[in-house]
Formats: structure tokens, C-alpha cells, sequence
């Protein structure tokens, strides 16, 4: 037999020779590149690499990446990378969506794409506005919003992706921030490696409509307060001083200080990403500032069959039982006569 | 046995109307079978309602299943039939415009009380002279309840099973009327009972009670012989409805083309059956997504073209609306799909169970941008097999969407079908891209036929980016250059031309020499080819020529056309063939047009067509 060679990639055999036509200072940048080095860590050849993207900024990302793209649609992306994957599960399949493309136009499909657990990795940039279409609040955008459709704000709740996600049964679920680029690789990394639907959150800045939107979180001095970086087995702790960290209050999550009022390490929650039960998923979703730092790594990370394989087992399983096993065969089960 | 007198026809149609839960299309399928075993051509029309149980008893209710048979070619599943089996007054009410001269009305006499009357809505208590049906009408009255009830009166079945068995009865009735031996219907109810013993017995023995009863009984009816057809060419042969074709024709095209096949699809009514026998077809390799929506029925089947599979969605017109954005993806990223259009009767949700040929211009024109694709049309349940093969073949051997129409009577009707050869059918070689053309761009093409070069994820070498963005025509990356775009709309249509070479030629039928030329397109083949056939036997001269291939047309098209100083097109719409043929040979059309949801008539084709002779 001969020596299988495993090659090893690097971000660069990911890039196009396509010039990135974003905005200068763009969030998306950071997510562009550390997707490039999570491909090449993931080490799944580019011939094995569909891209799949709808309309939007974000959904320009395929043309950056040099393996098979395909950018469709307004918000049909995750419909169309459910026909990709399924169609050759041996592939990696990524959809590169946006909060107009997946959440609007395309909130059906991408509902639908969880609920059946397509193995596809969704990276769904998040920047609560619609950049390419210049300004207009989108579903994600807050309460109140001032914006070009709505300047007088706006009168809609927003949606969040997370409690989308697991209401919609979805197996795996991560939020990353564009500045935090270690977390932002670990978190890429896990959905990539997760089998089935992966919903990543990309919280990203849009420096031309909505500059400044995730600033709370993103602003460097204050960050490690704000935001705590959740990994599967490790306590939930964040801050500064690392001494800050979340307990359940009765049926509620709560802020403590390790060292104040008799709390101490072993008091802090563990986080389990692969609980099937999505309760604290959703509490970890759903945290709010100021009175609670922002979520951010894999939140929710649990095995399940994908849909791809499902229908692949099915064929498989029929194919033995079945004498059928061309179209001539199919003829022959038909009542028929001579004539 | 004393003989009993027979009339022998050459063809005849026979209507099983009844509530939707009486089980007339069951009833149907079993007769028309029957018959077709017996080397009977045939060719039948379910008609139903949109409603799975209406109220009972009610006209919105009436289901119908018409069939044709003959001992000589049969086109149609008939107008008018020779013998009517109504089940309930409303079941007569519905179909008294359709009772002609001299036909047999069976019905259920225990079904005609005051209150069935009532919920038909007649007025008086004799139906008959209220519908004012012709005394030369013979009226057979049979009590299908209380005769099934005596049937099966040995058997421990609840009384709504038992009377619901009372088609078997009317089957059997008509078996015996028809001179069909019914060993052939026991065979089919076995198959189709298999799993529900007590079921199965209790038909088994309405259907020979049925028989036996108008045997004994001599029913004062004149039975019918209608001999076994001699022009049937020899083979095998079954009845296939269009829906199962349709599926079973992709199903054949992929594995000649060598690929999977993958259907992306929405339920709608008359276009489900498709993906229900697809989905049945795990065992051939088959994957069916049953999407969230018509919109995710096509994207899905796209995103496995650009996987490397034969793509297909199915839908009926107001998904066709539904898919259009994508079928504009498709034209643009010059990927293969084929896009069964079951058409129905339009605007909107219209009339979902009946049938129309209003969505042609939907399919030539409905998109944004210049998006050309080619459009087929099937005209027969048997050659809706033929179509969507070649449906497929054309859209994998020149990367571009299909859209094939056929239409709810065409799809839900059946005829018979000489089973073919797979081997004997067309290749089909997909433009794949060629070891050692590595590197070629996405928009990289064949010089002659315009088609691009296929190339999908897993093939090293080739990987590229594609997309609803305009393309350089060489490079293959987005532009919005001027000349370029004027340059890639110009090849997308060429490329949609060139197939013209490839299909083929249109054929003139009846009387090519004649002076009026009937034009029609699709299912109305049959109709029209009678009505022009019926025409020439009484000697009148007209010529017939049906369009298949409708974008692009038929290289001869022109040619053909203008050689008939009178042309009428034929079509169940306003227009839609006839403003389409005028842009593309002018000239002046007649039209002749119906838009009831139904199929044309042969007399009234007929009459219309002979009018023009004068």
C-alpha cells in the first residue's frame, strides 16, 4: 500500500488571487483571515472546501478563498448549501451569511438547515445593519435603532441568533468577537469539527453604518469584563482580575466575585457545551449587558446524527434490501403485459 | 347460459363519478388496467376536487375518473362518455352537461332519497327531467348499498366499511357490462390489499357479487365488446400516469448520464406524485429534499448541480413563480437543472386540481434580466418520460436551466406505455471538463455551442468561484464592463439557440397538403390530432403541427408555418402560444382558445376547426 501523504496547509493555500473589496477597517477582514487559518489547521484540501454565501457584504467572502465558491442569492444560502452537502457529504462545506441574508430574507431556510442538522459550518456576520444595501436596520439591529429605514428608531424587537438557533433544536452554537482573534480561531475551529449544523455568531464591526455597534465589547481595556470566553469543561470565570465568574441563583444566572461573600473557585459553574439539554445554553444565549458579560466561544456543542449521513444511511440500507438495482429492475416491478 | 345481446364498438369511455371518499379513482385505475391487459388502448382523465372529503353528498364534492378504450388508436380519455356510473345525485348533477344521446346512466338508486337529493341541491324529486336528460338516455338503476350490504352480510365489518366497499360493486357491474373477465381485477386488488386481509376478502367478493349480478339479473342493458386494439405496436407494455413518467424518466437520465440524481422539492398539488416516486427510489440512489418551501426546493437541487448531480425540482405554477429568482441564478452560473412545471388552472392559488396551459409565458419570460432557458412540453402521460429524459439530457449536455411543462391532466391521467430499453435510448455526455484543461476559467467555453466547461468541488485543479455577479467572459471574475455584459447576454442566448440544432425537426400530421394548419403545443396533442383526424375521415382537409420543443423552437419552424395560408393555434389560455409564435414568425394566427380548467373536447375542436374550412 502505498505511504497516504497528509499534507499540510497553510492560511495561504486558502487565499484567491481575488483583491478583497471591503470597506478598509472592516470586521470582516478578521474573519476572512482567521477562516483561512482554521482551513489550514482543519487541514481539508481547498478541492474539498464549497463556500457557499447569499447576498451581502459578508457574502462576498467566497471569492477570497481559493477552493470551490458559489455565492447565490438573497438568503438562500443555507438552502443551497444543504444541496451541495448533501449532494457530496465528502465535502467541507461552509456558508458565509450575514444578519439581513440569514436572519430576514433567508430566516426560513436557515431554521430549516438547523432543525435537520445539515453538516454545514455557518459563519453568520453579525453587525446588526444592512451594509451592502447602505444602512437599514436589520433584524438584529436593537430596539430603537436610528437608522436610514427608521430614523426615528425602531419599534421591532431584534432577534437573537443563539435563542434562534436552539429553539430551532440546533446542535451547536458559538459566538465570536472580530478583535478577540484567539477565541475567534478556537471557537471557528470547534464548528468546523462539530458534525452538524455549526451556527457561529460573527460579531463584527460595520465601519460606515454602524460603527461602533459591538464597541461595548470590543474596546480593549474594558473587554476581558465584558465578555467571557466559555470552553467546554472550564469554569465559567472571566474579568480582568479573573476573579469574576457565573452561578445559577435559583433559575437564574448570576454575576459573583470569587472572593467576596464566602465564594470560591469551586463555586463557579462548569460549563458543559455537550449537555443535550439546552436550558443553560440558552441562559448563556441570552446574557445582557451591563448586568452580565457577553458569551462568547462554544456555547452549545452536542452530537447528533446530521441529515447529510441520515439520507446516505437510508440509500445505503435500501440498496441491500432492494433488488432494484437499475432502471431496468425498476421496470420489472411494474404490472406489465404483452402486447 | 343464455346469450346475452352485445354491442360491439370500437371505442368507448366510461366515467366513474361519485363523493371524493367513494373511491372512483381506485374504481378508475382497476378498469382502465383491466382493459389495457386486454390489449384495449387506453388513455384516462382523473378529475377531482381540491377538497380530500367535502361535505357528503355535495357538488363541490363530486370526484370523477373518466376512461378511454379502444380497439384502434385512442388519443383522448374521450368527451362525452358512453356510459355514466353516478354514485349520488350530485354526481349526476356535476356531469349533466357531459350526458349525450343515447349513453347508460348506472346509479345507486339507494342514494337518490330526499335528503341526497337535497344536499345536490335539486328542487324536485326526479332528478332526471329537473336536469332535463334526453329520454334516448337509458336509466339503469342498481342498489349499490343495500346489494353491497347483502354482500357482505357474513363478514364483521362496521357499516361504513361495508358500504364504502359498494365501487367494488359498480366495478364489478361495469366488468360484467364490458365483457372484462375479473380474474385480472382480483390479481390487482391483491397487490394493492396485500397487508389488509379482511379488506381484501370483503372487495374481492363485492367485485364478483357485482359481476355475478348483472349476469343473473340480466340487467336490461345492452353489454359492449370492445376488441383488443391491432394497431398497438407489439411489446410490453403498462399504464403509467405522467406524474410517475415524469420521475421515472429523470430517474433513467441520470443513470445513462452516469450521475446521481437529486431532487429538491415542495409538495403542490398536481406536481407531488413526482417526488413521491422519487422518494421511493432509495434503492436507485435517488435524494429527495422535501424543502421548506418551492424556494428551497430549487436552491437545494442547484446547490447539487454545482456539486456534479443531475439536479431537479417539481412544482406546479405558483411555485414555477416562486423559483423564478433562482432559476435567474441558475441561467447566470450556467449550471444544469430541469424544472418540472405540472401546470394547473391560474391566477394564483386558481384552481389546484384542475388543468391549464396558462404558465408557458411564465416559463419563457418569467425572470428578471435577459434570462433565456429552454422550455419543453410533453403531450402525453406516456411521453411525459420521453421529455423530462430529454429534459435532462439537454440541460446536462448544454449547462442550462429546463423547463419542462405538463399539466395536471396529462400528469394525474394515464395511458399505456411500451416500456423502453434503456439501451436503446439517446447518450447522454455531459460537458464535463477534460483532464489536462486544469485551470480553466469558470466561464470557459465550447467555441460552437457556447456551453461552459463542468467542473464541481472534488476536482483538483479546477477550483473556482461562481455566482449570480455578471462574469468576464474570459477571465471568469466579476465585472460590471459594458461590452462585457453586452458580450455574456449575447453568448447566454446563443447558447440557447444552438440547441435548435439539436432537437428535433417539427412534423406535420393529418393532411400536410391542406390549406389550414392547426397549431397547438403539449397535452392537447391528442384532442387536436382527433378532432384533425375525425376532419379528414369526413373529408375535410387540415393539417396538424404540435410544438414539443417551444424555446428554442424547431429549426423548420418558420418553414412549416408558412407554407398554411390559415393557421389557428389551439391552447387552454388566451393566447400564450399564439403572441409567442407571432414575435418569433410573424404572420397572422387565429386562435382558438378555452380557459375552463378543463381539457378541450374533440367535438368542440371539431366544429371550431371545421368552420375555418369554409
Amino acid at each position: 500500500m502505498e505511504p497516504i501523504e497528509i499534507k499540510q496547509y497553510t492560511a495561504k493555500d486558502f487565499k484567491s488571487d481575488q483583491y478583497v473589496r471591503w470597506c478598509p477597517a472592516c470586521g470582516d477582514y478578521a474573519i476572512l483571515n482567521v477562516l483561512q487559518k482554521v482551513m489550514a489547521e482543519l487541514g481539508v484540501s481547498p478541492t474539498q472546501t464549497a463556500v457557499i454565501s447569499g447576498i451581502g457584504c459578508s457574502s462576498r467572502l467566497p471569492y477570497y478563498i481559493s477552493g470551490y465558491g458559489f455565492h447565490t442569492i438573497h438568503g438562500r444560502g443555507a438552502a443551497i448549501a444543504t444541496g451541495v452537502k448533501v449532494a457530496n457529504p465528502e465535502l467541507t462545506v461552509w456558508q458565509i451569511t450575514g444578519d439581513g441574508d440569514c436572519l430576514a430574507i433567508g430566516g426560513n431556510h436557515f431554521i430549516h438547515s438547523v432543525r435537520r442538522n445539515v453538516d454545514i459550518n455557518v459563519l453568520l456576520f453579525n453587525n446588526q445593519i444592512y451594509g451592502l444595501t447602505k444602512g437599514q436596520f436589520s433584524p438584529t439591529s436593537k430596539k430603537g435603532w436610528v437608522t436610514k429605514s427608521s430614523p426615528y428608531g425602531t419599534v421591532e424587537e431584534p432577534f437573537q441568533p443563539g435563542e434562534l438557533t436552539i429553539g430551532a433544536h440546533g446542535t451547536f452554537f458559538g459566538r465570536l468577537l472580530d478583535v478577540d482573534l484567539k477565541s475567534s480561531q478556537m471557537t471557528m475551529l470547534a464548528a468546523a469539527r462539530h458534525q452538524g449544523a455549526s451556527i457561529v455568531e460573527c460579531l463584527v464591526n460595520c465601519i460606515i453604518f454602524n460603527d461602533g455597534a459591538h464597541g461595548y465589547l470590543s474596546e480593549k481595556a474594558s473587554r476581558e469584563d465584558r465578555i467571557v470566553v466559555l470552553e467546554h469543561g472550564r469554569k465559567m470565570i472571566f474579568g480582568k482580575e479573573k476573579n469574576k465568574g457565573l452561578v445559577l441563583d435559583g433559575l437564574k444566572l448570576k454575576v459573583v466575585t470569587i472572593g467576596e461573600e464566602g465564594i470560591t473557585e469551586d463555586d463557579i459553574l462548569t460549563h458543559d457545551a455537550s449537555n443535550p439539554d439546552p436550558t443553560l445554553h440558552l441562559m448563556l444565549v441570552r446574557m445582557q449587558a451591563p448586568e452580565f458579560p457577553i458569551a462568547i466561544g462554544v456555547i452549545r456543542d452536542v452530537p447528533a446524527e446530521t441529515f447529510d449521513q441520515a439520507i446516505t444511511n437510508q440509500i445505503a440500507q435500501e440498496q441491500a434490501r432492494s433488488k432494484v438495482k437499475s432502471f431496468d429492475d425498476l421496470l420489472e416491478t411494474l404490472e406489465q403485459w404483452e402486447v | 347460459m343464455e346469450k346475452h345481446k352485445s354491442t360491439e364498438l370500437e371505442q368507448v369511455a366510461i366515467r366513474f363519478s361519485g363523493d371524493s371518499g367513494d373511491g372512483m379513482q381506485l374504481t378508475g385505475t382497476l378498469f382502465s388496467n383491466l382493459s389495457a391487459i386486454l390489449g384495449n388502448e387506453i388513455s384516462t382523465f382523473p378529475d377531482f376536487p381540491s377538497e380530500i372529503r367535502a361535505p357528503q353528498g355535495t357538488l363541490s364534492g363530486v370526484s370523477g375518473f373518466q376512461v378511454h378504450l379502444g380497439s384502434g388508436k385512442i388519443y383522448t380519455p374521450g368527451d362525452e362518455p358512453d356510459v355514466l356510473v353516478a354514485m349520488n345525485p350530485a354526481a349526476l348533477k356535476v356531469n349533466a352537461r357531459s350526458i349525450k344521446k343515447h349513453s347508460v346512466i348506472i346509479f345507486d338508486s339507494d342514494a337518490f332519497g330526499k335528503s341526497d337529493l337535497e344536499k345536490a341541491e335539486f328542487k324536485t324529486e326526479n332528478p332526471f327531467e329537473e336536469l332535463n336528460i334526453s329520454d334516448t338516455v337509458q336509466l339503469v338503476p342498481v342498489q349499490l348499498t343495500t346489494l353491497t350490504k347483502e354482500s357482505l352480510k357474513d363478514f364483521e365489518m362496521d357499516l361504513k366499511s361495508v358500504v364504502r366497499s359498494k365501487n367494488m360493486f359498480a366495478l364489478g357491474l361495469i366488468c360484467w357490462l364490458f365483457n372484462r373477465p375479473i380474474d385480472e381485477a382480483t390479481h390487482f386488488l391483491t397487490n394493492k390489499f396485500r397487508k389488509k386481509e379482511e379488506v381484501l376478502r370483503a372487495n374481492l367478493k363485492v367485485l364478483v357479487d357485482g359481476f355475478n349480478y348483472g349476469n343473473n339479473i340480466h340487467l336490461n342493458v345492452s353489454t359492449f365488446i370492445v376488441d383488443k386494439s391491432h394497431e398497438t405496436p407489439k411489446g410490453k407494455y403498462t399504464s403509467i400516469s405522467g406524474n410517475k413518467a415524469t420521475a421515472w424518466g429523470l430517474i433513467a437520465a441520470a443513470q445513462k448520464a452516469g450521475l446521481e440524481l437529486f431532487l429538491g422539492s415542495y409538495p403542490i398539488t398536481p406536481a407531488s406524485d413526482i417526488m413521491h416516486e422519487l422518494a421511493l427510489r432509495k434503492d436507485l440512489g435517488v435524494k429527495v429534499v422535501q424543502a421548506e418551501d418551492e424556494i428551497a426546493g430549487i436552491t437545494t437541487a442547484l446547490g447539487a448541480a454545482f456539486a456534479g448531480k443531475l439536479a431537479a425540482t417539481n412544482t406546479s405554477g405558483p411555485g414555477l413563480a416562486l423559483k423564478t429568482e433562482a432559476i435567474g441564478l441558475a441561467v447566470m452560473a450556467e449550471l444544469p437543472i430541469v424544472i418540472v412545471d405540472v401546470q394547473r388552472g391560474g391566477p394564483s392559488t386558481g384552481l389546484p386540481t384542475k388543468t391549464e396551459q396558462t404558465d408557458l409565458l411564465q416559463a419563457l419570460y418569467g425572470r428578471n434580466g435577459e434570462s433565456p432557458v429552454v422550455v419543453m412540453a410533453a403531450s402525453t402521460p406516456a411521453d411525459c418520460f420521453h421529455y423530462a429524459y430529454m429534459a435532462a439530457k439537454v440541460a446536462l449536455e448544454h449547462m442550462t436551466p429546463v423547463i419542462l411543462l405538463t399539466d395536471g391532466f396529462i400528469g394525474n391521467g394515464s395511458s399505456l406505455w411500451k416500456l423502453p430499453k434503456l439501451a436503446d435510448m439517446p447518450s447522454i455526455k455531459p460537458n464535463f471538463v477534460q483532464p489536462g484543461m486544469e485551470g480553466i476559467k469558470v466561464t470557459a467555453r465550447d467555441e460552437k455551442t457556447k456551453v461552459r466547461y463542468w467542473s464541481f468541488p472534488g476536482m483538483e485543479g479546477f477550483e473556482h468561484r461562481n455566482g449570480g455577479l455578471e462574469k468576464d467572459f474570459t477571465t471568469g471574475a466579476i465585472s460590471s464592463q459594458p461590452d462585457n455584459h453586452e458580450l455574456m447576454v449575447k453568448t447566454r442566448q446563443e447558447k440557447i439557440d444552438y440547441i435548435a440544432n439539436v432537437i428535433p425537426e417539427l412534423e406535420v400530421e393529418g393532411n400536410p397538403e391542406a390549406e389550414v394548419l392547426v397549431i397547438g403545443w403539449g397535452s392537447t396533442h391528442g384532442h387536436l390530432l382527433s378532432a384533425v383526424n375525425n376532419i379528414n375521415k369526413n373529408g375535410g382537409q387540415v393539417a396538424l403541427a404540435h410544438f414539443n420543443y417551444i424555446q428554442p423552437l424547431p429549426k423548420n419552424t418558420a418553414e412549416i408555418l408558412n407554407r398554411y395560408p390559415k393557421r389557428v393555434v389551439c391552447e387552454l389560455n388566451s393566447g400564450q402560444l399564439a403572441s409567442y409564435l407571432r414575435t418569433k414568425v410573424p404572420g397572422e394566427y387565429l386562435q382558438y382558445n378555452k380557459v375552463q380548467a378543463q381539457p378541450f373536447t374533440v367535438h368542440e375542436l371539431e366544429d371550431h376547426i371545421s368552420s375555418l374550412l369554409k
